[in-house]
């Protein structure tokens, strides 16, 4: 099962914590704002979510 | 999978004001999913506040909320819990709004023991007027108003709970945010009061004045000062040099709760 990363740009201040803590690289920067350019190798371990301050990540079950 | 926070939240309130990396986004999210874990009636829930960052939270939530004077979220609080018993109280704030300007609220409340949950963001800073150091910033680092470095020492605000009389004293990081969840919750189904503090990170206001270059360095320092208390059990006094505990620290189930006893009184004045 892989995982659909959505990402809600109006609220994403870019901050990167959740490209710092994911385990698996999944997450990248383009400049101020996060993109998920490998959502293949996400392992749903909901650690973005859970740390971005900003509500602005959501790992979803596909 | 993907929690459901908007349910929570107050329509088009979001992004909110906090700064890009602020741990505050992080405690909401982990009060908003206490509070469902609890299954909290949002109509019979209050979330009280005093001013600053962190008591802005409760602009956000789809509850009952309070935003008061500086200081005075526990004064309020106790207020809504006396005239109301049967309420849940939550209280938010910063280390500013509640140790410094809120300090003898703070203890009032911890001494009364009043069935309350007071979730204490501590960012070792006054971030919304600028930058002044707050009880809790460590000695030597620098602040808007301590160009030279903080001389004072700092308040330990779990110590400082429990030696006020709180009944349930916890602390946590905002790095560590499903630990922020499992405390609150405790603190919520504990009777009497609660605190639990999170320690935050201000990569604005204290982060670029001491040496953090980035919001990443902040939460790996959160990360790596933190010691839970079973791990600390097996260390010894020079390994928790410069460390800080995490978890549940001190539960006092024996304490009677304020409401309580004072319904005692109210039951003796009627002569019953």
């Amino acid at each position: 099962m892989s995982a659909r990363l959505e990402i809600i740009e109006r609220n994403c201040k870019g901050c990167s914590i959740c490209v710092e803590f994911c385990p698996k690289d999944v997450l990248e920067m383009d400049v101020f704002l996060v993109t998920a350019p490998r959502p293949e190798d996400c392992i749903k371990c909901m650690q973005c979510e859970l740390l971005c301050p900003d509500f602005a990540i959501k790992v979803h079950d596909e | 999978m993907a929690y459901d926070y908007e349910k929570s939240i107050r329509p088009g309130k979001l992004p909110h004001i906090w700064c890009p990396g602020c741990g505050h986004g992080i405690v909401m999210k982990g009060l908003i999913r206490a509070m469902d874990t609890c299954e909290l009636d949002r109509k019979n829930t209050a979330i009280v506040s005093g001013i600053g960052c962190a008591s802005r939270l409760p602009g956000y939530l789809d509850a009952c909320t309070l935003h008061t004077a500086h200081g005075r979220a526990a004064a309020f609080a106790t207020g809504v819990k006396m005239a109301k018993p049967q309420m849940n109280v939550i209280c938010v704030g910063g280390d500013g709004d509640g140790t410094a300007i809120g300090g003898n609220h703070f203890i009032h409340a911890c001494r009364r023991n009043i069935d309350m949950t007071y979730v204490l963001m501590n960012n070792y800073i006054y971030g919304m007027t600028g930058g002044q150091f707050s009880p809790c910033t460590p000695t030597g680092d620098l602040a808007s108003t301590t160009p030279y470095g903080n001389p004072d020492p700092i308040f330990d605000i779990s110590k400082l709970a429990i030696g006020a009389g709180a009944t349930f004293v916890a602390r946590t990081t905002a790095a560590h945010p499903r630990e922020i969840d499992k405390l609150i919750v405790k603190g919520i189904q504990h009777k009497g009061m609660a605190i639990i503090e999170v320690i935050d990170d201000c990569p604005t206001t204290y982060g670029r004045r001491n040496k953090f270059r980035s919001v990443i360095d902040m939460m790996k320092r959160l990360k790596t000062e933190a010691v839970s208390v079973k791990a600390a059990a097996k260390m010894t006094a020079e390994q928790l040099e410069g460390k800080f505990l995490t978890g549940v620290l001190f539960q006092d189930t024996e304490k009677p709760e304020y409401t309580v006893q004072y319904a005692n009184v109210i039951k003796k004045a009627q002569g019953a």
